[in-house]
């Protein structure tokens, strides 16, 4: 092959040498090398990554864990009022494997959660939603919407009694809507309350709809990061200082440099993973609530109903405001305002390493806000806990909608031509 | 088994403290002076490892709760297998005639009349210690008293107008819940009385005596609460190897790193 094509390269050689006639022959009709070399061994990624960068390729091996374990729970999950929740049982007693199987699937969707949270909060430490990736950061946001939608009817399967009252809850959101409220919410359960019907309709949107949506949103990620290249620690464009050959200085290969460390990530990712299936997998009550240990029972409510903890800051701002419709509101804009952060930021610096005490100080507002709405989430409603929602729910916006101002004044430091790098 | 012990060693200034206090707590139930005062406090200490507790559990359970409460989850065969009971004491002392090693546990008493006798049905108690905890069903197994005002003639501390009737009095004996008066500003400076409960005083002893029927109790929520995670000790027994072999791997994957990473520079 390289006698024929001179621009090959050779690490794209060993595996095809071997079986040259068949290879070459699927090369012609599919453009299997082009795409390994495009994508893997000759996609350059900045050499000076950091722990945060680990979190990109965890999100996507959990994304294909969570597909594989809910393929097999799908074969003995019954998906109706009457058998839903024994099936559940079912699968935890008597399928083989089928308590590992279930506790990969429930751990897997709060560690989704974990490694996402983070993942986005790498990109808020490097500004790596600036240009000129701000379509990068909006897919991203997207996968993440449809990843809340995902897990919330993921919880509703079970059904236990917090599925029933979570359902409840999180449907009866739409009715705050003007006008189409009732009426739609009554579409969205196909009954005058949640039921059989409303099950069934959440199991044919997770098992089916939202996952291809979120393969469809991934893989747009993929394609619109590969685009415009990693941003870095250092929040400076590789692509800005290309060598002799053309290829960025301060780039290394994908494959093998980040297969290699993104390896050793995803063994480091599944001893927690495994502390957590085989020894915590309640993780006392905030990954499997004890609520959901008993049927669904639309007779008697939970004495304290909450989401799951990856929903609870967005539950706290909820419960902050007096008015419903007003609190659903600002649950969007909660989210909206993630949206537009590549236009708020106007700080001439796109890494927190560069960027003044001003933003430092703003990102740990918000990182503290975001944290103890999460906790106030959980907790039953008491006046203090609601003063407090709204003190951090301040300290959530402010982040936002104070950014185009307090960006431009903050006392940024130079940034270096090219990126910081210790070889080891 | 291999957790269990290091888990053990290392646990074990903390479990010979729980044993003391304890056992402290049932030399003071025994004085009978202000007995569950504490009752919010109580802690159940199951133990799943316990395997002699949870076969006396198991027969208790037959004996006194299989009357009205299913484990429908659970099959008798497994329940022989995980507990290590064998097949011939399990058929002729613990599996009802009728019923076959491979059958679900279930109550012999019929759903709807029960509903009509109790105003409820007994509850299925499969996952009763994973949805209330075992603390719970501790207390809730402790603190039954005479209570005249309910059709039952007995009420719940850890479960006030419980539908069940106490029927644990026979081996626990009688109590009655003593109060005392609490005066409480209320809202606009309002003076509140309000009766609290303060302790139990026993007025009829049962079969057994009090440290018999807190190790009947302590067995009971042990069982329930194998019941409710029947896996646990295979999914122990089991992390640990996966654990070690992710641990190996991740360091042989570090060593390929660091390798590679040689030439970045």
């Amino acid at each position: 092959m390289a006698a024929t094509d001179p621009a090959r390269q050779p690490a794209a050689e060993p595996a095809s040498a071997k079986k040259k006639g068949l290879w070459a022959w699927i090369n012609e009709r599919l453009p299997v090398d082009e795409f390994f070399r495009h994508e893997l061994t000759e996609y350059y990624a900045p050499k000076n990554f950091n722990f945060w960068y680990f979190f990109g390729s965890l999100a996507l091996l959990v994304l294909v864990m969570q597909i594989l374990t809910g393929i097999f729970l799908t074969m003995y999950y019954h998906p109706s009022a009457t058998g839903a929740y024994a099936s559940v049982q079912f699968i935890m007693r008597e399928v083989s494997w089928g308590w590992l199987i279930r506790y990969m699937h429930s751990t897997g969707a709060s560690f989704f959660f974990i490694v996402v949270y983070l993942h986005m909060f790498r990109g808020l430490l490097y500004g790596s939603y600036r240009r000129p990736r701000e379509l990068l950061w909006i897919v991203g946001m997207l996968v993440y919407l449809a990843l809340m939608a995902e897990a919330f009817m993921g919880y509703v399967l079970p059904w236990g009694n917090m599925s029933f009252w979570g359902a409840q809850v999180i449907v009866n959101l739409f009715g705050t809507i003007p006008v189409i409220g009732s009426g739609l919410v009554q579409w969205i359960r196909g009954d005058y309350g949640i039921s059989g019907a409303t099950l069934n309709r959440l199991f044919a949107l997770h098992v089916a709809a939202v996952p291809i949506v979120l393969l469809g949103l991934v893989a747009l990620h993929l394609v619109a990061l590969h685009r415009v290249g990693s941003n870095n620690p250092d929040g400076i464009e590789i692509k800005d200082h290309p060598g002799p050959d053309g290829k960025p200085l301060d780039g290394i290969q994908f494959h093998p440099y980040y297969t290699v460390k993104d390896i050793m990530g995803v063994g480091a990712f599944f001893i927690l993973f495994s502390l957590v299936v085989f020894y915590f997998p309640t993780f006392h009550g905030l990954f499997l609530e004890p609520a959901n240990f008993t049927p669904a029972n639309h007779l008697s409510t939970p004495p304290d109903i909450h989401p799951v903890w990856y929903f609870t800051p967005f539950y706290a701002i909820l419960r902050a405001i007096p008015n419903k419709g007003m609190g659903a509101l600002t649950l969007l804009m909660a989210l909206v305002s993630l949206l537009l952060l590549p236009w708020l930021d106007r700080s001439p610096v796109k890494s927190i390493r560069y960027k003044g005490w001003i933003s430092r100080l703003a990102l740990a507002v918000f990182v503290v806000s975001f944290i103890g709405l999460g906790y106030l989430g959980m907790q039953p409603v008491k006046p203090l806990y609601v003063i407090l929602s709204r003190i951090f729910a301040a300290g959530y916006f402010s982040f936002f909608w104070l950014m185009p101002l307090y960006s431009r004044i903050d006392p940024v430091k130079p940034v270096p031509e090219r990126v910081v790098y210790h070889g080891h | 088994m291999a957790i269990d012990s290091r888990c053990l060693g290392r646990w074990a200034p903390v479990l010979l403290a729980a044993a003391l206090a304890a056992g402290a707590g049932s030399v003071h139930a025994a004085q009978g002076a202000a007995y569950g005062s504490n009752w919010r406090h109580w802690q159940a200490h199951a133990t799943v490892t316990d395997l002699h507790s949870l076969q006396r559990g198991a027969r208790d359970y037959v004996g006194y709760c299989l009357g009205c409460h299913s484990l429908r989850y659970e099959r008798w065969s497994r329940l022989g297998r995980d507990l290590k009971i064998p097949k011939g004491v399990l058929v002729q002392s613990l599996i009802p005639p009728g019923q076959k090693p491979a059958d679900y546990i279930i109550s012999p008493m019929p759903k709807q009349e029960a509903a009509k006798w109790f105003g409820k049905a007994p509850p299925d108690l499969s996952l009763i210690a994973r949805y209330k905890g075992t603390n719970y069903l501790y207390r809730y197994l402790k603190t039954f008293y005479v209570d005249s005002g309910r059709a039952t003639g007995t009420n719940n501390l850890a479960y006030p107008n419980v539908a069940m009737p106490d029927v644990v009095s026979p081996l626990e004996g009688l109590k009655v819940a003593v109060y005392r008066t609490v005066r409480e500003r209320g809202g606009a400076g309002k003076i509140i009385t309000r009766r609290v409960f303060d302790h139990f005083r026993r007025v009829a002893s049962g079969r057994m005596t009090p440290q018999q029927y807190d190790r009947f109790v302590h067995d009971t929520v042990n069982f329930l609460d194998y019941v409710g995670d029947p896996q646990r000790a295979e999914r122990h027994r089991l992390g640990v190897w996966v654990i070690l072999f992710l641990l190996a791997f991740t360091w042989l994957a570090w060593l390929l790193k660091r390798e590679y990473w040689k030439d970045v520079r």
